[in-house]
């Protein structure tokens, strides 16, 4: 088996008196793509924010890349990470959001390269070159100049992606990357995902493309009120879901 | 068509309306206007006859000051003035604003204490305050609180008018500055820092890197607008006896009591100068605004230059 990537153990998260994840266990192994569906308000981008930090769980735990997450253990006690410890983790895991979050005030180029050099202080030439290898690969060499405001939606997603891979990661996160594109823009940055994804990538994709799941997912995961449902191969838990809110959710987004 | 101008038979549809007039130009009425300017153009004269024929007026005494040297010099000290209490402001404002938006209770409640503080005293009574520190705190000390003075010196002689000036203005402008950039760091939207979180930067990075230059559209063109409020602020600091503009002036006409003319010779000064920055202002705003349809408040100079320009546009349009 494969080195284990992302470990979670009856992951716990409550929003005031709200609770949203309810003990989610899950492990991923180098190379894997797991792809988490379930209905909205179900936590799943909750769950994906809090393997990089973007939200801090109040139960149980998560190791990602060999490290607990937020916590430090000295002399047998748990520590809080500082700011520092916390963002340096975060160069090793790459997240592209639903709404891109490309920044404005910067051209592509500039949008990719920014991490790289602030954050991991590599050569800017060196960056650059990488930079536009990777906006080759997805497809946009003509547009390094450009300002996110000149480009389509998928373009722009193709873009974060080119951003987030810029730091080198060992694990993709993807909350619902195509959920705003107008649907003939989908297809171009579910090609880029399916292109990581065969080069090895460690990827976690929440989506709602039920076709990307069956096709390049290793797992399917269906998550409910703050739970894990059911989790298999996806030809598996598409075709024989085992619970029957699986075969309520299946039957609506089929 | 002939000489009569009534509708073409097949532009009459049922409902009587003639559609080949439709799409024209609508014909406008001009007699209000021509009266409301023949009004304001009578006022006008009125004002011009007065000033030109009221012998109190002196202009040849006001403008002998104009353009004499000690009001130059006045004014080099208000446009430094502004300035210094400006940059002192806009630094002292990021930091409020910064500390205002801290996950830390206690800075943040310091910090809307002081806010509270110099927004809501006038700067006048804090010029004043300044200016009068020596009554409360007649010695500035450096050292440890109860225990060995490592240097002291008189207050007198460390807040100089000009300092409490400064102090006085620039602190009070730190607290308007506070709510302008914290507006503006908070009209980012939170998916720009998750984004930079993401990738790992750390606080200063988002910060000066990601947030901060995104605020600037909305902090810039207020500040502007500050900077044009601070400059006539600033003739408030005659009370401090620093001979900015304004007490340049009421030094020249306390000895030779030419009162209104050296009133006159420095609001000259003063309008010259908002107009100018006001010119600047425009520019910005507009540059700003780019793209988004907010209605740009034109000083006077490009508000009659804009007129002419889309008067004469629409004309040719008639044409
Ligand atoms: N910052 C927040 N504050 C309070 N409630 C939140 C916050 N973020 C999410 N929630 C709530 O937590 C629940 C799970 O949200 P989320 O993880 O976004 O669901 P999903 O991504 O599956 O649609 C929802 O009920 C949502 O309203
Ligand atoms: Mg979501």
């Amino acid at each position: 088996m494969n080195e284990v990537v992302v470990e979670a153990r009856d992951v716990n998260k409550h929003y005031g008196p709200l609770h949203v994840l309810k003990g989610i266990d899950l492990t991923i192994h180098r190379g894997e793509v797991t792809c988490i569906i379930g209905p909205s308000g179900s936590g799943k981008s909750t769950f994906l924010r809090c393997i990089n930090q973007l939200e801090t769980l109040d139960g149980g735990y998560i190791i990602v890349n060999g490290s607990p997450v937020g916590v430090k253990i000295k002399n047998g006690r748990v520590h809080a990470q500082t700011h520092n410890e916390v963002a340096r983790s975060r160069e090793q895991v790459g997240m592209v959001f639903q709404g891109f979050n490309l920044f404005p005030h910067m051209t592509v180029l500039q949008n990719i390269c920014e991490a790289p050099v602030r954050v991991k202080k590599e050569d800017r030439r060196v960056v650059r070159e990488r930079a536009l290898k990777l906006l080759d690969r997805v497809g946009l060499a003509a547009k390094a100049g450009a300002y996110p405001s000149a480009l389509s939606g998928g373009q722009q997603q193709r873009v974060a992606i080119a951003r987030a891979l810029a730091m080198e990661p060992r694990l993709m996160l993807f909350d619902e990357p195509t959920s705003a594109l107008d649907p003939e823009l989908v297809g171009e940055v579910l090609d880029v995902m399916r292109d990581l994804a065969g080069a090895g990538m460690t990827m976690v994709v929440v989506t709602h493309e039920i076709g990307f799941a069956r096709e390049v997912g290793d797992h399917l995961i269906f998550m409910d009120d703050g739970h894990v449902v059911e989790h298999g191969k996806p030809r598996a838990v598409l075709e024989s879901p085992q619970h029957e809110r699986t075969k309520q959710f299946l039957a609506k987004v089929l | 068509m002939g000489t009569t101008r009534g509708p073409r038979p097949e532009a009459i549809v049922a409902d009587g309306i003639d559609r080949s007039l439709l799409g024209q130009q609508p014909h406008r009425r001009h007699g209000l206007q021509w009266f409301s300017a023949a009004v304001v153009l009578f006022l006008v004269f009125l004002v011009a006859y007065s000033l030109a024929t009221n012998p109190r007026y002196e202009w040849g005494v006001v403008f002998g000051w104009f353009t004499s040297e000690r009001l130059f010099t006045g004014l080099l000290r208000t446009l430094q003035l502004t300035v210094i209490a400006m940059a002192v402001g806009i630094v002292v404002g990021v930091i409020l604003a910064l500390a205002r938006l801290s996950h830390n209770i206690v800075v943040a409640a310091v910090a809307a204490f002081f806010v509270w503080i110099f927004r809501g005293v006038p700067v006048f009574v804090q010029l004043l305050f300044w200016g009068f520190i020596a009554a409360i705190y007649p010695r500035i000390t450096m050292g440890v609180p109860f225990g060995p003075e490592f240097f002291s010196v008189s207050a007198n002689d460390l807040i100089t008018p000009f300092a409490a000036a400064i102090l006085g203005l620039g602190l009070n402008e730190g607290a308007y500055m506070s709510e302008i950039v914290r507006a503006g760091l908070l009209s980012v939207n939170r998916g720009q820092t998750e984004a930079a979180n993401a990738l790992g930067m750390r606080r200063f990075t988002v910060l000066w890197r990601i947030v901060l230059p995104q605020a600037m559209k909305i902090i810039i063109p207020p500040t502007g607008n500050q900077t044009i409020n601070m400059l006539k602020t600033t003739s408030l600091v005659s009370v401090l006896a620093f001979p900015e503009l304004l007490y340049s002036a009421q030094l020249v006409y306390s000895a030779n009591f030419k009162t209104i003319p050296l009133l006159i010779a420095a609001s000259l000064w003063y309008l010259l100068v908002t107009s100018v920055l006001s010119t600047g202002q425009y520019f910005i705003e507009r540059h700003y605004n780019r793209g988004s349809v907010k209605i740009v408040r034109a000083g006077p100079i490009v508000g009659l230059v804009k007129m002419i320009r889309t008067r004469r546009a629409a004309q040719e349009v008639q044409r």
